[in-house]
């Protein structure tokens, strides 16, 4: 190891604030190059903040970083030597696609890195070889391991052969054999290196920490000590790396951290509370649990240990009665734990694996919620939540919102919620994951005491081996199945093992038949590099279109295998039309009326005649009385009441002019003209009908006023509702995929792969893009089957100025969608946001009840800058008004203008780092 | 029985913090209940309001002048003259959806009786907007020429008169109508997704397995999310009801609005549980929102809330009447508008709750299902 070179990364005075909260404090250190460097220190103290930092990842807000010679804060220098860093986030795979298969996750990040065909394929195939992921090449990402997610993270890192590696905790939750091959593998990698790369790991394993050249150990903020484990330990005058670090915190945040307290032996008492036989749970695809018995005695506290996804997690929902098994049995207390069975339940406190309280409640009001359901008596209720708050220290914090508290103190609150009924068993599903050393003592000596004092059963689940020891007897379990169970003694002395640890490594081995098979490694210098010349490195172009297709390819494969969103995308559209097209219509017939009739004379009745041979109207049983007709008009049994006065025919005989009165129910305007416009036009056609003889013929008007209809001459709305649709939904539906699609990868966390890979804003948003541009114009074609054969809408224009429009619409409405997402941080906000700025103009203010030319103010604005208003007169024109490229071509033209602005505005606002 | 509800009440009001503390739900529930209200009620969507106009004068005559000027706000635009080639494009455009075109010597063939015609092009396209204003313009016209010909402001009495009123709106007014429909709409969808985000939210933190082990049924979880969200929703109804419609909007509200918020509780039990459904169904909130839309927009559109439901195709006409929110609309335009009391609109509050009861029943069954399947 040599600390000579020149360091690997320089950081000068550099604070970072979120808000009110300081995740960087001044922080001054220089990484020597060329070996692998840990940093260590519980959850939330920076580490993650320095690590995105000096990759680029994340924008600096003041303070100084080189990294491999360049200033990281100057844009420019960082594009160059971005390609040589290369970042692995926190979280099992967060940076990868979990509907992607291993292979082609690889090769996401090879054309990322703009690696030709050639490249790419002798590059991935040897990283999967050295990484023993061959086998799996076609297993999507979701379905791996996590020993094998964090191996498949590791070959998208090193895809392009990077100087400098960035390990933000890879390896939280994994196997003891799955870590260790993990390390085993850095190692080789870095062997076989010509430029022997660097490599900064964070991690809360302080176990392993100890085999890294270099530590840095962060609380708070800020840097407490560096230098070689020998040294810290010195330092320290500690024997362990954890005892170490704790020694160097601040008086303050160690002040809780005692020795354990020792546990008394158990009573005799042979009782048990949980069996479990044969317990199997099988989901379509895998069996998660297989075969698992256990039983659990009185007062013990119960271990499960293994990785994340062994089936801990399952096994537990088994027994809580969560999930039916399927096959064995669980009993607890003699019963089994199905559902209704709430005397059983009420015995039993859980606390899940993610943090199960309200965030959005405080403190004191989740206690109370908890008493509550448990119908605890108030008395015993307010003095067992108390005791609860003095037992969990939770009495600084009782009105704040449990969302805001640090992850230990959540986890005190959580274990308060989940005891406050005092139940005699305790089921806990890793209730430390995240938490640091220290707060992760102080949860433990609650549970012992809570066994040893208040006798309760505890069953607890952990990946962390020093937890596993204080257990008074525990499973080790790995892939579903239970590989041994005994005391943490009896386990090490089965394995003739110093630590528990590395016991259940040679459990995990004997378990696996043989021990990790050897890799060979191609010498780096052998690489068959002749079958295709290594992309030039640091030079960065401004357009790729390798990257772009990157995206789309992606973006593709994610869309197909996601049933919920490919139905969506394709029909929905479809069923959309059919619900407007048939639903929504603007003739109105089928008008009920009725007729009070006070004269009842033969020219009484000729009037009515008429109106019921009209084709609009429909006749209902005759009114009685003027308290009728307000009744039946009320109801809205009738849409429209005629009135005949008495001595109708009377005054017609002697000349005099006689009136009818008719009664509109106004309740929907547009139905009230058009009802008033049906019966003035019936009531001249009785005046000028020959057959009624009733009344004298009636002077000529002067003048004839002829009604052209234009376009649509049987005055069908059908006609126009059917283009207009489509106008509509390819508004809506492109918007909305397009902006969840951009949204998703900012709350998966994939979106680092932006800020960390040469891949420019541009080919990222037009990369996502292309697929919905595809699937909108499938959607088109689907409607314009629709609208022919369907509706029976006659295409009697161009069909090329509609195919022609038609694309450059839906590139804009994607547009759209994808200016809001760049604003959006939830899927959900994005959702909505669309929809709301989507729906409002394109129904109001482009054109489709109220044509653009009759709108004023704000909503001819809103109107004149949304693209339906644009589209909306090539599909009505091209289908029922009959036009071609010469009335259209304006139109086509304003569309075009909105690509440049909508991409250009999303740019601005999408920023290359976050922040 | 007394714990189920203690129970039942004592998650409600979670659901209620809850709620409150989702900032993009509560941006909705106001978007929904008073821009959206709003921008609907002020569309004159229902009515002919500033209708482009244009005239093809070819008499130029004073009668010809004299029925152009009679085309006045705020039904017409003020006309704009044309030459009869610009007629086809600028029609075509869409920039004018009348055109009247008044043949040469008009005012002279009218006055010698030789029964002359004006032609009225019409933009059959705009389906509101043409069928309202070529009625309005064939009386526009046959008015200023009986009067031309008259010449004086006495019509000829014919010998039957129609004198046709329009009730509870006399003059037509769109935002009588959007304003309360507007709220009507609102309803439905923020019951879909209130409801559905209430119950996604709790399985996407990992709270729905918590409530779960706890000693509470499946009945008792759905029941305490509808009461909850049913409630912040009738709350916002009323409030919207009197402060944005009847307030700032300036519609006058015939019926009792109390009444009214009864059936709205009623229908609020349908809605809500449709919402469940959905999110026993939807593994995430995006998924659930492309569900809502499936599901809202159909109902929305075709309860008669936009157009009338007697339009509709037999068949599907037959079917939205089978659906409450058909039968939520109609009393809300009785009780609303036409000032009706219990005694006209019992039958459809009946009809409501029992279908929103059956709704009920179906996504409590379809809820224990889908938890029975949790794990997977």
């Amino acid at each position: 190891m040599s600390i000579a070179a020149p360091p690997v990364a320089v950081v000068r005075q550099l604070s970072q604030h979120y808000r009110d909260v300081t995740a960087l404090d001044d922080v001054s250190i220089e990484i020597p190059s060329g070996c692998v460097i840990g940093l260590i220190g519980p959850d939330g103290v920076g580490k993650s903040s320095l690590l995105s930092i000096l990759a680029g990842a994340r924008a600096i807000q003041s303070g100084e970083v080189v990294v491999l010679g360049a200033d990281m804060s100057d844009r420019r220098a960082r594009e160059q030597v971005c390609p040589r860093i290369a970042y692995m986030p926190q979280g099992l795979g967060r940076n990868l696609y979990p509907d992607l298969s291993v292979y082609e996750n690889i090769a996401f990040f090879a054309r990322l890195f703009g690696q030709a065909r050639a490249e790419r394929d002798w590059r991935i195939a040897e990283l999967m070889e050295a990484t023993a992921l061959a086998d799996f090449a076609d297993r999507p990402a979701k379905k791996l391991s996590g020993g094998m997610k964090q191996k498949l993270g590791l070959c998208c890192s090193l895809i392009h052969d990077p100087d400098f590696l960035i390990l933000d905790e890879p390896t939280t939750g994994v196997d003891p054999l799955s870590r260790r091959q993990f390390w085993d593998l850095i190692d080789r990698l870095r062997a076989r290196s010509t430029s022997r790369m660097s490599v900064i790991v964070a991690t809360a394993y302080m176990e392993e920490a100890a085999r890294f050249d270099w530590l840095i150990a962060m609380n708070d903020g800020r840097i407490l000590a560096t230098g070689t484990p020998a040294e810290l330990k010195a330092q320290t005058g500690a024997a362990t790396i954890e005892d170490a670090f704790i020694a160097l915190l601040p008086q303050d945040a160690s002040r809780d951290h005692a020795e354990m307290p020792a546990k008394d032996e158990l009573d005799g008492s042979h009782e048990t509370v949980i069996v479990a036989r044969d317990l199997t749970c099988r989901f379509s695809d895998f069996t998660a649990v297989d075969g698992v018995s256990f039983q659990i005695r009185k007062s013990e506290i119960f271990g499960f240990v293994g990785s994340n996804g062994c089936g801990k997690t399952t096994t537990m929902k088994m027994l809580t009665g969560l999930l039916p098994p399927s096959d064995g049995e669980a009993l607890i207390f003699g019963r089994s734990m199905e559902a209704g069975n709430h005397e059983s339940r009420s015995r039993v406190g859980y606390m899940s694996q993610a943090f199960s309280l309200y965030g959005e409640l405080t403190v004191r009001q989740n206690l109370v919620l908890h008493a509550r359901l448990f119908h605890l008596p108030l008395a015993s209720a307010e003095r067992r939540i108390a005791e609860l708050i003095d037992r969990c220290d939770l009495a600084d914090h009782l009105d704040g919102l449990a969302a805001d508290l640090p992850l230990g103190i959540r986890q005190r609150l959580s274990l308060a919620v989940a005891i406050v009924h005092r139940p005699d068993l305790l089921i806990l599903d890793e209730p430390t994951s995240g938490v640091d050393p220290v707060a992760r003592n102080q949860f433990w000596r609650l549970l012992i005491e809570l066994s040893r004092r208040d006798g309760m059963t505890i069953f607890v689940s952990t990946h962390f081996m020093n937890e596993a020891a204080r257990c008074d007897r525990l499973s080790l379990m790995h892939e579903g199945r239970v590989l041994a169970t005994d005391t943490p003694d009896g386990l090490i002395r089965a394995k003739g093992a110093q630590t528990l640890e590395q016991a259940f490594i040679a459990f995990l081995e004997q378990d696996a038949g043989v021990a990790d098979p050897p890799v060979t490694l191609m010498p780096a210098q052998s690489a068959p590099h002749s079958q295709g010349k290594p992309t030039e490195r640091g030079g960065q172009t401004v357009f790729s279109p390798r990257r772009l297709l990157a995206y789309t390819i992606r973006e593709g494969l994610e869309l197909v295998r996601d049933p919920i969103r490919l139905m969506f995308a394709l029909f929905g559209t479809a069923f959309l039309m059919i619900v407007i097209g048939f639903g929504i219509s603007t003739d109105v017939n089928n008008l009920t009326f009725a007729a009070l009739d006070r004269d009842q004379s033969p020219e009484s009745r000729a009037y009515l005649a008429e109106l019921r041979g009209s084709r609009y109207f429909v006749e209902k049983p005759p009114l009685a009385d003027y308290a009728e007709l307000e009744r039946r008009m009320k109801s809205g049994d009738i849409k429209a009441s005629i009135e005949i006065p008495p001595n109708f025919g009377v005054d017609i005989k002697r000349g005099r002019p006689a009136f009818v009165s008719a009664w509109i129910d106004g309740a929907m305007p547009f139905r009230a003209e058009t009802i008033r416009g049906y019966l003035e036009g019936t009531h001249q056609l009785y005046l000028s009908d020959p057959a009624v003889k009733t009344t004298r013929p009636q002077a000529a008007s002067p003048v004839g006023v002829e009604i052209r209809f234009k376009y649509n001459q049987a005055f069908d709305s059908i006609y126009a509702m059917a283009p207009s649709t489509i106008a509509l939904l390819l508004a809506l539906f492109p918007a909305i995929l397009m902006a969840l699609a951009v949204v998703r990868e900012k709350e998966l966390g994939s979106i680092t792969n932006l800020y960390v890979t040469p891949v420019t804003r541009l080919e990222f948003l037009v990369g996502k893009q292309l697929p919905y541009i595809a699937v909108a114009l499938v959607n088109f074609a689907l409607m314009y089957v629709m609208a022919l054969t369907l509706f029976r809408v006659p295409m009697k224009g161009d069909v090329l100025p509609l195919l022609v429009g038609t694309v450059v619409y839906v590139i804009t409405t994607t547009g759209f969608g994808m200016l809001i997402s760049t604003f959006c941080r939830t899927q959900i906000a994005a959702l909505f946001g669309t929809a709301i700025l989507t729906v409002l103009p394109a129904t109001q203010f482009s054109g489709m009840l109220v044509p653009v030319s009759s709108l004023s103010g704000v909503a001819r604005v809103i109107g004149m800058g949304f693209p339906m208003t644009y589209y909306r007169p090539i599909t009505v024109g091209t289908f029922t008004k009959g036009l071609g490229f010469a009335d259209l071509g304006a139109d086509i033209l304003m569309l075009l203008v909105f690509i440049p602005v909508l991409t250009g505005l999303s740019l601005l606002m999408l920023p290359k780092q976050e922040r | 029985m007394l714990r189920s509800l203690a129970n039942i009440f004592w998650l409600g009001t979670k659901e209620l913090r809850s709620l409150f503390g989702d900032v993009v739900l509560i941006g909705l529930v106001i978007y929904s209940f008073t821009v959206a209200v709003i921008s609907q009620a002020q569309s004159s969507s229902q009515e002919l309001h500033r209708a482009s106009i244009a005239v093809v004068d070819e008499d130029n005559s004073e009668l010809s002048r004299r029925i152009a000027a009679a085309f006045l706000p705020p039904y017409f635009q003020r006309p704009v003259y044309i030459t009869q080639r610009e007629v086809e494009p600028l029609m075509n455009s869409g920039r004018f959806t009348f055109v009247l075109d008044i043949p040469p010597n008009f005012q002279r063939d009218v006055l010698a009786r030789r029964k002359p015609s004006v032609q009225v092009n019409v933009d059959a396209t705009a389906m509101i907007q043409a069928g309202i204003g070529s009625g309005y313009a064939l009386q526009i016209i046959t008015t200023e020429v009986g009067w031309f010909v008259a010449r004086s402001d006495v019509a000829v009495q014919a010998p039957v008169n129609l004198v046709t009123r329009i009730a509870f709106n006399p003059n037509v007014t769109t935002a009588w109508f959007e304003g309360v429909m507007g709220i009507i709409n609102s309803v439905t969808m923020l019951a879909i997704i209130l409801a559905g985000a209430a119950l996604v939210r709790e399985r996407e933190h990992g709270t729905m397995d918590h409530l779960l082990v706890m000693p509470l049924s499946p009945f008792e979880i759905a029941m305490s999310k509808i009461w909850a969200n049913a409630l912040v929703i009738a709350v916002a109804v009323a409030v919207a009801l009197y402060l944005v419609v009847r307030w700032y909007l300036q519609v006058p509200i015939m019926g009792s609005i109390p009444l009214f918020l009864a059936g709205t509780v009623l229908y609020l039990f349908f809605a809500t549980a449709v919402g469940l459904f959905l999110g026993t169904i939807a593994r995430s909130m995006p998924q659930l929102g492309l569900l809502y839309i499936l599901v809202a927009v159909p109902i929305n559109m075709l309860s008669g809330g936009m157009t009338p439901v007697e339009s509709q195709p037999v068949w599907l006409a037959t079917i939205m009447k089978a659906s409450p929110s058909t039968h939520f609309v109609s009393f809300a335009q009785s009780i609303l508008y036409r000032g009706a009391g219990i005694d006209v609109v019992w039958p459809q509050f009946v009809a409501v709750a029992a279908t929103g009861a059956l709704m009920l029943v179906l996504t409590i069954r379809r809820f224990r299902a889908a938890i029975a399947a949790a794990g997977a």
